[in-house]
């Protein structure tokens, strides 16, 4: 394939942009006042210091990733309406977003805490489920921010430039600046990708189907398409599919924000209020990415043909828009890898920092001293990624990403019930995780990796979100054992 | 209040209750303008909840 120079020339434009940004974003947002590089509040949360807008735009840079632009339409090009489930997803995490993160943020800004595990160690006092909690998050992050390299690798593909040097070098460049300048670098590079963003799937929502003959067209070629390759999928849900497209958006939104990089959105914003008002109007974000999941059927109405379903994104826009413009949509969609990555190793960072090293390693670690272990840690998780992506295959990422979902979601009671329950205790909670992760696991390995599971219940058989079933057995065990110890097991 | 916040997972997590591809709206058919419809639905729902309670002085 043959080097776009046009778009390739405006893609390096916006990457230097924002790389200039990144940065120069020390100095941003009240950073560098204080004497002395700063503790981990500082690097890790942005000082605590995020109001309304810059908390929209760095949650929803965050939380709707580089990936989700190029999977979503990519799983709706090849599963038809199934693969809109991440619509109901990102709508219904924002009624449960409301509910619980104002007061997980006043809880966390009271104690101090800078990640979901130091809440759950102030809260319970248990070393435990303190540990069990922050691996999880580290381990389901890991394969996530691996994902964000498969998204810019798709757009670098597309540009016409080959071998992993481009990749390398990008992820380089953000490593260093999310080193020198913490969460304030992506929050505010999220400006750029965001409105970015909008310019793109604007254009592409009004252009492509002029072009296509409006969406009627649209719809009856991908229904048409769908009808030649047998009829097991379709522009409705196929009987089978009602259930686990519930239960999946369901299951998907509970996990959503106990992920440490959409935590540590949540915790960086500047008061409880601001998160409410985010809740009102992240949903912006929800449809934009309903748009960008119809570039899907779009794929069919231009009658693209692809290699993999991950080049649909991208061959639809080199087919439609103009060189320069496909160069920007690539920019955009290559920046938009680089917040949710960015963020996605502070959080890790930070899991690591508050969570490993000060209760194993320095008990007297100072808040200086944290800031730079967490820089070191949020080099080698980047690193780490990279080497990933460059030397596994790319199926073992997205399969790790999946039982990273399942993982996640059973740290839900434990950051979750305490704040709004005194009945449950740390040992109750732990057993429930531990078993809720190995029910999940034990599932999604013995399908061969997949999202969902059947089961069989007098005759009727159920398929569901095998995270969503693990969370369900998590919370019946934790719940029996805390009514067989009574209050045994008082920890304060 | 609240209690409105349940009314967008009865409307998505119903599923039967929108999986069909008539009646079309701009050549959308059902089931996609009807769940794109519960965004800007649920913004105002998580709004008027989020009013009510400043006004009670709720926490």
């Amino acid at each position: 394939m043959d080097i776009n120079w046009t778009a390739l020339s405006v893609f390096i434009f916006f990457f230097v942009l924002v790389t200039v940004m990144g940065f120069w974003a020390s100095k941003w947002q009240g950073g560098g006042t204080e004497k002395g590089g700063g503790d981990l509040h500082e690097w890790g949360l942005g000082g605590r210091s995020f109001g309304t807008w810059i908390t929209w735009f760095l949650v929803g840079g965050d939380f709707y990733t580089a990936y989700t632009v190029i999977a979503v339409p990519a799983l709706v090009y090849a599963v038809g309406a199934y693969g809109f489930f991440a619509l109901p997803y990102t709508i219904v995490v924002y009624p449960i977003v409301f509910m619980i993160m104002p007061k997980l943020w006043k809880y966390a800004s009271k104690a101090g805490a800078v990640t979901a595990a130091d809440v759950v160690y102030e809260r319970y006092g248990s070393r435990w489920l303190e540990f069990a909690v922050a691996l999880t998050g580290v381990v389901a992050t890991m394969p996530y921010i691996a994902l964000q390299l498969v998204g810019m690798e798709v757009v670098i593909k597309a540009l016409g430039l080959t071998g992993e040097l481009p990749l390398a070098a990008a992820f380089v460049v953000l490593a260093l600046y999310t080193y020198s300048a913490g969460l304030r670098a992506p929050a505010l590079i999220a400006f750029v990708k965001d409105l970015m963003i909008y310019i793109v799937v604007i254009v592409a929502v009004i252009l492509v189907p002029a072009k296509l003959g409006g969406y009627g067209a649209v719809f009856s070629a991908a229904s048409d398409a769908f009808a030649a390759k047998g009829g097991n999928t379709g522009l409705t849900l196929k009987a089978p599919q009602l259930l686990p497209y519930a239960t999946l958006a369901l299951g998907s939104a509970l996990a959503a924000f106990m992920y440490p990089h959409t935590l540590t959105g949540i915790f960086a914003a500047k008061s409880a209020d601001t998160i409410r008002k985010n809740a009102v109007f992240l949903p912006a974000y929800t449809i934009l990415l309903g748009l960008i999941a119809l570039l899907g059927f779009m794929a069919y109405g231009a009658h693209l043909k692809v290699a993999s379903n991950n080049d649909v994104v991208p061959a639809l826009f080199n087919a439609l828009f103009p060189s320069w413009f496909a160069g920007f949509a690539f920019a955009a969609i290559a920046i938009g890898a680089l917040v949710p990555a960015a963020v996605m190793s502070i959080g890790a960072a930070n899991l690591f920092t508050r969570n490993f090293w000060k209760p194993y390693v320095n008990n007297n670690v100072t808040p200086e001293g944290e800031a730079k272990v967490a820089k070191m840690v949020s080099l080698v998780v980047k690193v780490g990624a990279l080497v990933f992506i460059i030397f596994l295959p790319t199926k073992f990422a997205l399969d790790l990403q999946l039982l990273g979902g399942v993982w996640i979601l059973q740290t839900f009671p434990s950051v979750v019930f305490g704040l709004f329950l005194r009945w449950y205790r740390a040992p109750a909670l732990l057993v429930g995780w531990a078993t809720g992760l190995a029910f999940g696991s034990w599932m999604a390995l013995s399908d061969g990796i997949k999202p969902v599971h059947t089961y069989v219940f007098g005759g009727d058989s159920y398929t569901i979100y095998t995270g969503l079933a693990a969370l369900t057995v998590n919370i019946v065990i934790a719940s029996i054992i805390q009514l067989v110890m009574g209050q045994k097991g008082a920890a304060k | 209040m609240r209690i409105l916040l349940l009314l967008p997972f009865l409307g998505l997590l119903l599923t039967p209750l929108y999986n069909a591809e008539t009646p079309t709206l701009f050549g959308f058919p059902f089931f996609y303008w009807y769940q794109l419809a519960w965004v800007p639905l649920t913004s105002l729902l998580i709004w008027i909840v989020y009013k009510a309670e400043k006004n009670k002085g709720d926490e």
